[in-house]
């Protein structure tokens, strides 16, 4: 009755396909329902010091903008913060920052410690804009096109790669006013 | 510097593992003794590399670096210094060099008291183990590494998650790793042996000890999950049968029919390749937990930060390790020779029924933990489902209650045929007993759940069993005092063991059917100086405070308790709400009885000046902790056993007056 | 006994162990599973009151209001395309927030309105119950997944 010491090993197998299946499902890349729409309205109050506000009317300007959502609690925030710096120093987009649910003391103090990529920054001290953009984790980071349409969503930090794969192509169409 | 030296240290004790894993191994194969020797030197290396990177990681934590990524996600600079350390394994980086720290440390530890096994086996042993180190650091230092560091550091960190900020969640990792690891040596035995083709009672009574002490290790860090969930999520419940929950559970059911398995390997060299195969499953269960709470697979309440290209790469060491060993198994195992036969009515028997009921009710855990898994996988991701606690009670209660029913009787019986009648004979009174309880309480209760009236029976049979045998075989009441207490020292400390965890079993059946059956609940509004009564207790609400604490902020509530006009306890629960990151917690107030807990949680407060609060009474719950107290006093009492002592396997085994009559002397073959 | 009257004592034993575990689990698991819908998905298949069940979504800007006394809770869960009101007697969860995600344990009484009896919120800044983003997206609503490792 040799085969009936193969049956565990059979067993765990069947398992360890279900398993792999149930990895790969896990939702991870969702697609957008706002990309190719107008941006959501955008009126927040500025970090003190850091005049002026954000006002939905500077996204339709005809100038593209990148809206990065952040806050100084959170860490992958600080992972992805050189690459927007990056960003910054080679003057390549506008970008504006929309700061969540923070304490604007710890906010201030995240910008003076790791540099300030932001042309402007917002206040979403309640969420209830982010919410509207449909941000549900921070960082999260949105290319505008000149019309103020989102052409690209990206969940999570900006990575080194990411840069280079997502976000500079982005860019690039947002500026000949193409779809990416 | 000091990360650097850290990371340094990981990588030094991954180059020992994979040493240590390749050449006593070949060694072993060739017969050449000094490839085995390289094991030992390398099993205290790897350990003390390991405990460096750990002890450097510690460091960082408490003097706040944040320059290491770690501590910048879990830690803040003004966290007590308890959650500080504790944060050091509350966060996945951080847990995973725990895990590979207790792994060596039990590497470690074979190679420190092994010097008496047979030197092929210990060589092989080592290896294995060291192969498990060696895919977990590999894992680490590509996927999660602890060491990384955040250029330039910001001021402070995010904070530990408040949820975990609490002393029963500190040292719940800890005790459940060492459980789950703690199977590794049962897992590296067994291995070994198949390598080897031989089982006989001397690997047995090797095993038995490692095993027994991560069972202690794992049934103290379940029960302290279960406390922390109990107290700190404010539900009132203690058990959810939530996935990480089942992760903890499905090793624990295995490895205690492992335990009992090894046994009958041990007293009667039968069983072998059923005990080979549990001991590799107990582990494959630890790791599956591992994937489980890790990879994102499943989601709960308790799951760490998951990440999928952690899951792909732990799904591949899974593979490996249970895949490589089953198919071992499926190669070797027929070549075992079986051992010692037994009549269908004998304590081999009775062993063998409680392993099929573990083993199944195991099963059916693990089939409701990857249930809503499958339903996703056939569905395309249509189909979305939950199963839950009606599951459970309809599959695994049912499957526990005949094993429950057979605790009480089994130890009694004789090794290779049994005497049922004569058994049930002297348990007579036992029963008789238990039943006039369940009676009395069916009375006491009469209206309530006539379940509850059973499950209190059941409890007492577990508690009324094992102390008669224990008035049998010491001649209470039937010899003089004196007699008696020698008889009871005589007695293997073994055996006291067993009725200490039968009984504790015992006491956690009467609190789980206690405070399921009779927990009272009220969720009220109340104005300060309004009394609700719960469970027979007065609660009177005596108002509610803004306090502060060292890193939050709360609201603490205050409610008298009295009984009958007779003060109780004063009960403050908090509703606390923490800056970094933002979250708000709630601190249940918990007054512990014999009778039952008193449980307060405050809630919001209304718009006319009222506050909203929930009160339970749940009687007898602080039982089930005791329970899971005496289980593992059992299981420590049975470790201080001669004859499981580490290190002197060979000489117990000679000694006479420790054998069951019955049983035939089974010296380890030569 | 025999060594082969052993063995099957042992293979029957086992056997039939196994198949009263099967017997259990399949009668379990009909009655047991507890399925999850989002409101679109509520609005479109049939479910009878009473039947158990999850729902999740986001609770609905400006819904949330407390019953005169002072426990229950009323409010609308969405998925932006269909909304399913609420009722809930109990202390919220203490995530539980306008315009974040929910995921609600209960059953549809008579009249439509979803009795919970359990209400679990998201459990922290960077974390959304996956069956909610699942729903989101499959109502065309979602814009992203909280992840931020």
């Amino acid at each position: 009755m040799r085969w009936r010491s193969f049956i565990p090993l059979a067993l765990f197998a069947a398992l360890a396909v279900a398993l792999f299946v149930g990895l790969d499902l896990n939702p991870r890349i969702i697609p957008s329902a706002l990309i190719g729409k107008p941006a959501p309205a955008l009126d927040l109050p500025p970090l003190p010091g850091k005049e002026p506000g954000l006002v939905a009317a500077r996204l339709r300007d005809g100038e593209p903008t990148l809206v990065n959502v952040w806050a100084s609690w959170c860490g992958p925030c600080r992972i992805e913060h050189p690459q927007l710096m990056a960003l910054a120093e080679d003057e390549i987009i506008r970008m504006i920052g929309i700061n969540y649910k923070d304490r604007q003391a710890n906010a201030l103090r995240f910008l003076a410690q790791l540099g300030d990529p932001y042309e402007a920054v917002g206040v979403d001290a309640t969420g209830r804009t982010s919410i509207d953009w449909g941000v549900y984790g921070v960082p999260e980071t949105f290319i505008l096109d000149g019309a103020g349409r989102i052409l690209l969503k990206h969940v999570g930090p900006i990575r080194e790669e990411d840069l280079e794969e997502k976000i500079l192509p982005a860019i690039a169409a947002a500026k000949r006013g193409t779809e990416p | 510097m000091l990360p650097e030296i850290g990371n340094f240290a990981l990588v030094l004790a991954l180059v020992l593992a994979i040493v240590q894993s390749s050449l006593p191994m070949i060694g072993a194969q060739l017969g050449n003794r000094q490839m085995m020797a390289v094991a030992e030197p390398a099993a205290f290396g790897q350990f003390l590399f390991v405990a460096i990177a750990f002890a450097l990681l510690t460091h960082a934590f408490i003097v706040s670096d944040f320059s290491v990524l770690t501590v910048v996600a879990n830690s803040h600079s003004a966290k007590p210094m308890l959650y500080k350390i504790s944060g050091v394994w509350g966060n996945h980086e951080g847990s995973l060099v725990l895990w590979v720290l207790i792994l060596t440390l039990f590497g470690a530890a074979v190679a420190l008291f092994g010097r008496n096994l047979p030197a092929s086996l210990r060589a092989r042993v080592l290896s294995v183990q060291a192969m498990i180190a060696a895919g977990f650091l590999l894992f680490m230092l590509l996927t999660s590494n602890p060491f990384l560091r955040v250029i330039p550091p910001p001021p402070d960190g995010n904070g530990l998650n408040p949820l975990l900020q609490d002393p029963g969640l500190a040292f719940h990792p800890p005790f459940l790793y060492l459980g789950y690891v703690g199977f590794s040596m049962a897992f590296s035995f067994a291995v070994a042996a198949l390598i080897e083709g031989r089982v006989d009672p001397a690997w047995a009574r090797w095993v038995r000890p490692w095993t027994l002490a991560a069972w202690c290790f794992l049934t103290i860090g379940i029960a302290m999950g279960s406390w922390w969930a109990y107290y700190e999520l404010g539900w009132g419940g203690w058990w959810f049968w939530d996935p990480v929950e089942n992760a903890s559970f499905m090793p624990w059911l295995l490895g205690t029919a492992l335990l009992h398995s090894a046994i009958v390997v041990e007293k009667r060299d039968a069983l072998k390749s059923w005990t080979l195969l549990l001991a590799i499953l107990t582990f494959s269960l630890s790791l599956l937990g591992t994937f489980i709470v890790r990879s994102g697979v499943l989601t709960s309440v308790h799951a760490f930060a998951t990440d999928p290209t952690r899951g792909v790469f732990i799904l591949a060491l899974l593979v490996v390790a249970i895949g490589g060993s089953l198919a071992l198994f499926a190669i070797r195992a027929p070549a075992l020779k079986g051992g010692g036969l037994f009549s269908p009515i004998s304590r081999e028997a009775a062993l063998v029924l409680n392993n099929w009921l573990l083993a199944t009710a195991c099963a059916t855990v693990l089939l409701g933990t990857l249930y809503p898994l499958f339903m996703d996988a056939l569905s395309g991701g249509e189909d979305k489902v939950t199963v839950g606690p009606p599951f459970y009670n309809a599959t695994f209660v049912p499957l526990m209650i005949p094993l429950l029913v057979a605790m009480s009787i089994g130890p009694l019986l004789a090794w290779k045929r049994g005497d049922l009648p004569g058994v049930l004979q002297r348990l007579k009174f036992a029963a008789i007993l238990s039943a006039l309880i369940g009676l009395a309480t069916l009375y006491l209760s009469w209206g309530g759940p006539v379940l509850a009236a059973f499950g209190i029976a059941l409890g007492a049979w577990l508690i009324l069993g094992p102390v008669t045998d224990a008035v049998e075989r010491t001649k209470l009441f039937r010899a003089p005092l004196s007699q008696s207490w020698a008889r009871a020292r005589g007695l293997p400390r073994a055996s006291w063991g067993a009725m200490v965890a039968h009984a504790g079993m015992g006491v956690v059946v009467l609190g789980i059917t206690g405070s399921t059956a009779w927990t009272e609940e009220k969720i009220t509004v109340m104005r300060q100086g309004e009394t609700v009564t719960v469970g027979g207790y007065d609660y009177r609400f005596e108002g509610a405070e803004q306090i502060a604490g060292p890193n939050y902020s709360a609201i603490r509530g205050h409610f008298r308790a009295s009984r009958e006009g007779r003060d109780i306890a004063t009960l403050s629960p908090e509703a606390r709400s923490y800056p970094t990151p933002p979250m708000e917690t709630t601190e249940a107030a918990i007054h512990p009885r014999l009778s039952g807990d008193l449980f307060a949680v405050i809630g919001e407060r209304q718009a006319d000046g009222g506050w909203a609060a929930r009160l339970y009474f749940r009687p007898f719950l602080s039982w089930i902790w005791a329970g899971c107290i005496l289980m593992t006093l059992g299981g420590i009492v049975s470790l201080t056993d001669r004859r499981h002592r580490v290190g002197a396997p060979r000489r117990a085994a000679q000694k006479p007056g420790t054998q069951k009559p019955g049983a035939r002397q089974t010296a380890p073959a030569a | 006994m025999t060594r082969k009257r052993r063995r099957l004592y042992l293979v029957v034993g086992a056997m039939a162990l196994l198949g009263v575990a099967a017997a259990l689990v399949l009668t379990a698991i009909r009655d047991t599973l507890v399925f999850f819908y989002s409101p679109m998905e509520l609005a479109e298949k049939d479910i009878p009151p009473g039947k158990n069940f999850r729902l999740g979504g986001l609770v609905a800007e400006g819904s949330v209001e407390k019953l005169p006394d002072g426990l229950t809770t009323r409010f609308v869960i969405t998925d932006l395309s269909a909304e399913v009101p609420v009722l809930y007697r109990d202390l919220l969860p203490d995530l539980f927030r306008e315009g974040q995600g929910v995921v609600a344990e209960g059953a549809l009484n008579p009249e439509g309105v979803f009795m919970a009896r359990q209400v679990l919120a998201k459990h922290d800044e960077n974390y959304m119950p996956p069956e909610v983003a699942e729903a989101l997206k499959k109502s065309g609503q979602w814009q992203g997944a909280a992840e931020t490792e």
